[in-house]
């Protein structure tokens, strides 16, 4: 028999736990080639701001032991052009689209929660409030408890979406912010976003990145973010979008057992545009060899047998 | 159509030091290829784990759980199609040993695969081509030339990689025979680099039309060894080659060379790839002539596929610029647009 993959996040029924992270898969389309789109949970799509954003100078990427630091800076083309052009074309591909937004001020989320609430073709909104990559607004809000409450209260109430806020790593504790989205009323949460980082040129004697700063993804921050994810199980009763490292189905286990209810696959599109899908079909053989009804058994369920 | 595959290493050589040549079999990728555009290259043995369509090829993951590849080595290395084979197959890279991804490259043995994503990007379009390959500057409108009669490809150092292919398609056709012999009459009329055939509206009138562009591959290196990664010789072109060190052909750079050639055998597009110091001063020069051309450009890649834009450049004018997606929008675009720091 086959086992039950779908799950529920935030009142959204997800044909299985695997989403695509904010950022890298753009906006899904330019994979649409390589990845069944409509396989996915859900396709987070790159974050939105009120604006059009150029982003940071190049380079903007590089590779660093076991991950990929990134400094894109948010560049998108603004939620008019969203709105207008991109979730459109969007509709053909039969997958709840989760959109991603990030403003420099609370007022700018709120702003883009009313522009986006009642918008047809999206199922739920995420709250960037974890990006290092840019000077003002993104993780200032999601390092103090306060300003990701006051975030999050904004959007929801301006919005009829399900909510998720993204948290970042870079605070004292995970728990505590946790804590804060939850009780402002985020239906959800998204961990991690990237932890800051950078690396510095030797030949040249210079920050390599174009923005010095940039953000670590990829199996280096999978311990970070397992046990982020971890914490947070503890801390809030609010379902857990596991995220950080996950090239395979292997890790997003990890992730399930600490406790989230559906992961989000990142850095490994980069390198292998299937990933996603080859994520889901290995939860899937995961579930059937084992002999596991339901993947909803298995989320934090590791702190049941160990912790 | 691009695609994803683990493609056979057909063979792998050194062509000088640090330099090495790779022939793939990858059918789909040889048939659709351009050039100026590239492969996204995993250099870890990774193989691909998802699905271009249909069923998930499972297998490829231990037991669909585990990850095929290398944790410590992830991103995928751009690098250019060197040549393709359209009958055989196979597609060709060229390039050097510089790092980690390039190293784990260089031990793939023959008969090895390496999974490859591509081809990617926009290659070069001098006017004319790929479009209007078989009527390349075979036509006189009424105004005058449809498409270029003399291109300069010039290259620096492992810039050539993606011009060779070039090169390779826009002399085809002109075959050895009908390459002009300065000291008789050209059969087909094909001009050689003016100076040797009357040009356009010089007294006498318009040469006969030529088949084809001519084709002046302009090539540099820091030293003689690096222009032998290139097989320019072995194409219709008219080749000239400068070494930093002097120890063959022009001593000096590529750019300066091709100033002083242009002086008196004018061209009328040039497509270029190389260090971004030559591509700077190549600009310039351009500029100074008022000549048209294009780069191909390099920037650091993540997705390849234009989804991520971590690969931005500067395309505009100094005033009014955008950051463009160098493996979507590019790698190649028009020299005068391209924005320098
Ligand atoms: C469109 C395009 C075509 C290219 N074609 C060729 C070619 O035909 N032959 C060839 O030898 N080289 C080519 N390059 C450069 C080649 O991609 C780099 O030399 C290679 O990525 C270095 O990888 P590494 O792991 O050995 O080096 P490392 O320095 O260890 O690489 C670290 C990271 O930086 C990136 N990187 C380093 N140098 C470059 C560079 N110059 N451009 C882009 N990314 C870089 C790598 O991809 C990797 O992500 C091309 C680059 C681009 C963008
Ligand atoms: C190139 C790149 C771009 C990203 N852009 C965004 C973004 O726009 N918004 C966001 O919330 N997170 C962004 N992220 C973070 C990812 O969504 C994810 O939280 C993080 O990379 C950890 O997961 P991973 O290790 O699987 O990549 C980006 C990550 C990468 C690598
Ligand atoms: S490398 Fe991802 S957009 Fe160019």
């Amino acid at each position: 028999m086959k086992a039950k993959t779908a799950v529920d996040i935030a009142g959204l029924k997800l044909k299985n736990p695997v989403l695509t992270a904010s950022g890298t898969v753009g906006f899904g389309e330019e994979y649409a080639p390589y990845l069944d789109l409509s396989g996915l949970g859900a396709l987070v799509v790159k974050t939105v701001t009120l604006k059009p954003r150029a982003g940071n100078p190049p380079p903007r990427i590089t590779e660093t032991p076991a991950g990929v630091i990134n400094a894109v800076g948010l560049q998108n083309p603004g939620v008019e052009a969203l709105v207008a052009d991109i979730l459109p074309r969007l509709a053909r591909f039969d997958v709840p689209v989760i959109v991603s937004i990030a403003g420099e001020t609370a007022g700018e989320y709120a702003r883009l929660a009313g522009r986006l609430d009642g918008v047809p073709g999206i199922a739920a909104l995420e709250v960037n409030i974890s990006c290092p990559n840019v000077k003002a607004g993104g993780i200032a809000f999601g390092t103090e408890p306060a300003m990701t409450a006051e975030v999050v209260r904004l959007v929801k109430e301006n919005t009829a979406l399900p909510v998720i806020a993204k948290l970042s790593p870079n605070v004292t504790d995970i728990r505590i912010i946790a804590l804060a989205a939850a009780g402002a009323g985020a239906d959800a949460l998204s961990l991690i976003n990237t932890l800051s980082a950078m690396v510095i040129d030797v030949e040249r004697r210079r920050p390599l990145l174009g923005n010095v700063f940039g953000g670590l993804s990829g199996p280096a921050v999978r311990p970070v973010a397992v046990r982020a994810v971890w914490q947070a199980y503890r801390a809030v009763e609010v379902p857990l979008i596991g995220m950080g490292g996950i090239m395979a189905a292997r890790d997003a286990l990890e992730f399930i057992l600490a406790g989230a209810r559906a992961v989000a696959v990142g850095t490994a599109n980069l390198v292998d545009p299937g990933a996603a899908a080859a994520v889901a079909a290995g939860l899937e053989q995961y579930l059937a060899e084992q002999g596991i009804g339901d993947v909803n058994e298995l989320v934090g369920a590791a702190h049941r047998t160990g912790g | 159509m691009t695609c994803i595959t683990d493609a056979k290493v057909i063979s792998h050589r050194r062509v000088a030091a640090g330099c090495r040549r790779l022939v793939l079999a990858a059918p789909d990728i040889a048939r659709a290829v351009k050039p100026g555009q590239f492969l996204h290259v995993r250099c870890d043995g990774g193989t691909h784990a998802g699905y271009p369509r249909g069923a998930p090829t499972r297998g490829t993951h231990v037991s669909g759980l585990g990850w095929v590849g290398s944790a410590d080595l992830l991103l995928r290395r751009p690098l250019s199609v060197y040549d393709a084979d359209r009958e055989r197959g196979t597609v060709t890279i060229l390039y050097r040993v510089v790092g980690r991804g390039t190293a784990l490259l260089a031990e793939k043995r023959t008969g090895g695969r390496v999974n490859v994503l591509g081809p990617l990007g926009r290659g070069f379009e001098p006017p004319g081509y790929p479009r209007g390959v078989p009527t390349w500057g075979t036509h006189v409108s009424g105004s005058g030339w449809v498409g270029h009669r003399r291109v300069a490809i010039v290259g620096g150092g492992l810039g050539v990689a993606p011009l060779f292919f070039l090169a390779r398609e826009l002399s085809a056709g002109v075959s050895e025979d009908a390459r002009p012999d300065p000291t008789r009459p050209d059969p087909l009329g094909v001009p050689a680099l003016a100076g040797r055939v009357p040009r356009a509206g010089a007294p006498g009138g318009y040469p006969r039309v030529p088949a084809r562009p001519a084709v002046a591959v302009f090539q540099g290196a820091r030293t003689a060894p690096e222009l032998d990664l290139a097989d320019f010789s072995v194409l219709p072109v008219d080749l000239f080659t400068a070494t930093d060190d002097g120890s063959r052909g022009y001593a000096g750079s590529v750019v300066e060379l091709f100033l002083d050639t242009v002086c008196h055998e004018p061209v009328d597009w040039v497509s270029a790839a190389g260090p971004p110091g030559m591509l700077r001063a190549l600009a310039g020069a351009l500029q100074t002539l008022g000549l048209p051309g294009e780069f191909s450009l390099e920037e650091r890649m993540g997705c390849g596929i234009g989804a991520c834009v971590c690969c931005s450049c500067r395309i505009g004018t100094p005033e009014r610029w955008e950051y463009r997606r160098v493996c979507a929008d590019g790698p190649v675009f028009p020299a005068r647009e391209v924005v320098w720091e």
